[in-house]
């Protein structure tokens, strides 16, 4: 399977996306997916969706963005974690 | 378990069984802490403030007490570290996940980020901080400085 590049949002772009960031990118790994990640504000992904398999974000989104997108926390507070990875999986993989 | 968090977390700027009516006096009570300690400008406070109407930090544990992780842009910050409080009541944040969603938070970091290397240590940290409930409930047990210590190199 090819590369899939997965833009992780958070309120500023740079904190918990980066979190989610390397736990995903670790667990995906682990699962025989490459992500190349990508990171951007959650009020910035519409200009930043070129390209883009999958956008997991910690916080809400905009609506009707075309891509697939996943809000979740689990990777923060650790509930409901393998859930998340599956869907994140099963979306990557679809 | 997260001995590395103290490395983050000023002495100074560790306030427990603080008795506040708004997540809003909080905040301002912790950023003033890291403001005198030299870690973030004037504007700090206000730009943590304002940001959380709008993308909130409340982080829902699913057990008896949840955390908030406020931060904001780098441009207020001066150098990393955190601020700890632990509250004798809890004060109402909003959901991280869904602004709309109320969630009463008992233990509030509040961080000043503007290293990228650090602040994944600092958030990484935490965030394997607040997944244990021994350590959360050891943290709100918290009688001093040293206390917090210890919890946090169980």
């Amino acid at each position: 399977m090819s590369k899939k590049t997965v833009l992780f949002a958070c309120g500023t772009g740079i904190a918990t996306s980066t979190v989610v960031a390397n736990a995903v990118t670790e667990a995906m790994k682990e699962r025989g997916i490459a992500i190349d990640a990508r990171q951007c504000k959650a009020t910035e992904v519409r200009s930043e969706l070129n390209g883009v398999d999958l956008i997991v974000s910690t916080t809400q989104l905009p609506a009707d963005l075309g891509v697939p997108s996943i809000v979740t926390l689990a990777f923060l507070t650790g509930m409901g974690k393998d859930e998340a990875l599956d869907k994140i999986e099963a979306e990557l993989r679809g | 378990m997260a001995e590395a968090l103290m490395n983050h977390i000023d002495p100074e700027a560790i306030v427990l069984g603080v008795d506040s009516d708004s997540r809003e006096a909080v905040i301002r009570l912790l950023a003033d802490r890291l403001k005198a300690a030299g870690y973030v400008k004037d504007s700090f406070a206000d730009a943590v403030l304002a940001r959380e109407t709008t993308m909130p930090t409340g982080l829902p544990l699913g057990r008896a007490v949840n955390v908030a992780v406020p931060h904001t842009d780098p441009e207020h910050v001066l150098k990393p570290g955190i601020a700890l409080a632990t509250l004798k009541k809890p004060v109402t944040f909003a959901n991280m996940e869904d602004p709309d969603e109320p969630v009463e938070v008992g233990l509030v970091f509040l961080m000043a980020l503007n290293d990228k290397d650090r602040q994944i240590e600092m958030l990484q940290e935490i965030m394997a901080t607040i997944q244990s409930e021994e350590a959360i409930s050891g943290l709100m047990q918290a009688l001093s400085v040293d206390d917090v210590t210890a919890v946090l190199k169980q």
